[in-house]
């Protein structure tokens, strides 16, 4: 009563919302890049918003389901087929036993979900079932998937009242390959020169290919400081900027290390870090600063839609 | 008592800030760090997360759509979890000395897992057991765990043995390998690249998934290493 992973995919891991509490012992949250995605593929199935999902990179894995199951997919449009057939993406499938789930090219955003109603047979580390490769442990085994793994699914009576539905346009992020993103000002961001506060806001930067789920290094002008900065270690988080010293920015993302040192001129918002966490290497993505009180609204109005579809989810009408 | 420590509270993102202690590396400061987290951690306001201490600071992650919703008065999540640290601090008790652990920590200092220990020793002018008897004449303080799951910096080396990191790092350092960096010391909990000197290593697992918590160490822990042969 399973998924088999015929081909692996490049970078599959199981994700939850991500393991909070241990970050004082060096333990990274990691969880989802685009936890929009990875809620919304879980409501659609009914699941609680922080059952572990599937996360996959392009090129994807190759799933056989061993058993009926009703699942969903959301974030990067990467063409699912079932047999061959078209899938929606941001909805509900029935997948038979046999049956075979393909992605068969990336078309937008480099990360996609796949949620199976019930849930996966993960047994939870610290509280979570994210995969933390550092630690090697949560998730499955501690590791990515692999070809010929087998992933057990929790049965459950599937529900065909979960079939047909579809997550709301408005709850959908606008994922794009060269977004702007909002960001508040971080502690050094003043240590910048006038001329390089100005190129953070104006001009755009690539994401590198030295980029993966702890990072993304930057590419693109220059930015200096007024004097040069260090700082003793200390907390770090998901969308803090960093200013290396070669003038480059990282971007830090879902599996990023605990702690940092180096100045953090910018923090991307939460409600813009699903579109950071889409993006890939080639794409680019330029930065607009709004204060701390903006990006704390568009947070409480974004959770607000998300409630009323989490009742619409539970609620077991048909849609 | 911490009333005189000068600090600063800034948005680490609009999901966590961090109180910052000043700049400089001393125990006193770090203690006012770590009972502060340890004090969040312990009577915990609806919508917090965690607390994280380090050096000279101390980072809160929360819930902010929790935070708006129970503290109504305040115009955002920011200053109101400001408020609840301005409050924690006015009224923290420092962690006294006598409740940190003390810990001591077997170390093989022979060649096999002291991997730079020759070269540092011949760069000071100095023998491998004279080093080996600098280092652990002292006690370290842990004062904060990050980089690594597990990982521990810990502080003061003495001068006399002080080494920068190594110009190029290691791209496998085995785990309970321990390091130099300028007068910081540190355990490898885990095998990983590493940039450390490492002069010896502990058989300890300074790190085990099937403990709660995981780390053998933590922040505020006082560590003395003991030479195994």
């Amino acid at each position: 009563m399973s998924l088999l992973f015929k081909r692996s995919g490049i970078l599959t891991t199981l994700q939850d919302l991500g393991r909070y509490g241990y970050q004082r012992f060096g333990i990274n949250p990691t969880g989802a890049m685009d936890t929009t995605a990875a809620r919304i593929a879980n409501l659609l199935v009914s699941n609680d918003e922080n059952e572990p999902v599937i996360e996959m990179h392009f090129p994807a894995p190759e799933i056989i389901f061993q058993r009926d199951v009703i699942a969903s997919i959301a974030g990067a449009e990467m063409s699912a087929t079932l047999n061959g057939d078209t899938l929606d993406n941001w909805s509900t499938f029935f997948g038979r036993e046999g049956d075979t789930l393909r992605f068969e090219g990336k078309k937008l955003g480099n990360r996609a979900y796949l949620a199976i109603h019930g849930g996966l047979r993960v047994a939870k580390w610290l509280g979570s079932s994210s995969t933390n490769l550092a630690a090697r442990a949560g998730g499955f085994h501690g590791r990515g998937i692999r070809s010929g793994d087998i992933l057990d699914t929790i049965d459950t009576a599937l529900d065909n009242r979960l079939l047909g539905r579809r997550a709301a346009q408005s709850l959908i992020p606008l994922y794009r390959p060269f977004p702007t993103v909002r960001v508040i000002r971080g502690a050094e961001f003043d240590l910048m020169d006038e001329q390089s506060k100005i190129k953070f806001e104006t001009l755009d930067f690539a994401i590198s290919n030295d980029s993966n789920r702890m990072g993304f290094r930057l590419a693109g002008d220059a930015l200096d400081l007024v004097r040069k900065c260090e700082l003793l270690s200390s907390a770090v988080s998901y969308g803090t900027i960093q200013l290396l010293p070669n003038g480059q920015m990282i971007v830090l993302m879902a599996a990023h290390q605990t702690t940092g040192g180096y100045p953090r001129i910018a923090h991307v918002i939460s409600r813009d870090l699903p579109l950071v966490g889409q993006l890939g290497p080639g794409d680019r993505v330029g930065f607009h600063v709004v204060d701390i009180a903006h990006a704390e609204d568009l947070a409480v109005e974004f959770e607000r839609e998300m409630s009323m579809f989490r009742v619409a989810a539970f609620g077991g009408k048909r849609w | 008592m911490t009333s005189n420590v000068p600090f600063r509270i800034f948005p680490l993102g609009d999901s966590a800030l961090t109180v910052e202690f000043g700049d400089t590396i001393s125990a006193e400061i770090n203690d006012i760090a770590i009972s502060l987290a340890e004090h969040l951690e312990a009577d915990r306001f609806p919508g917090f997360i965690e607390s994280v201490p380090a050096f000279a600071s101390t980072t809160i992650y929360y819930n902010l759509v929790e935070i708006r919703k129970h503290f109504g008065g305040f115009p955002t999540a920011f200053d109101a979890v400001s408020a609840l640290v301005y409050r924690t601090l006015d009224a923290l008790k420092i962690g006294q000395a006598d409740i940190r652990r003390r810990i001591e920590i077997p170390v093989d200092f022979s060649p096999s897992a002291a991997l730079d220990l020759d070269e540092l020793a011949g760069q000071k002018g100095l023998s491998r057991d004279e080093v080996i008897a600098i280092f652990t004449s002292r006690e370290y303080r842990v004062y904060m765990l990050g980089f690594l799951p597990g990982f521990s910096y810990m502080g003061e080396v003495d001068e006399r043995i002080a080494s920068p990191r190594k110009e190029s790092p290691r791209t496998e350092v085995p785990a309970g390998s321990i390091g130099i960096a300028g007068t910081q010391t540190g355990i490898y909990s885990l095998r990983s690249p590493g940039g450390w000197q490492i002069i010896g290593r502990t058989p300890l697992d300074m790190f085990d998934v099937r403990h709660d918590p995981p780390a053998f160490l933590r922040a505020g822990d006082i560590v003395s290493f003991v030479a195994t042969k």
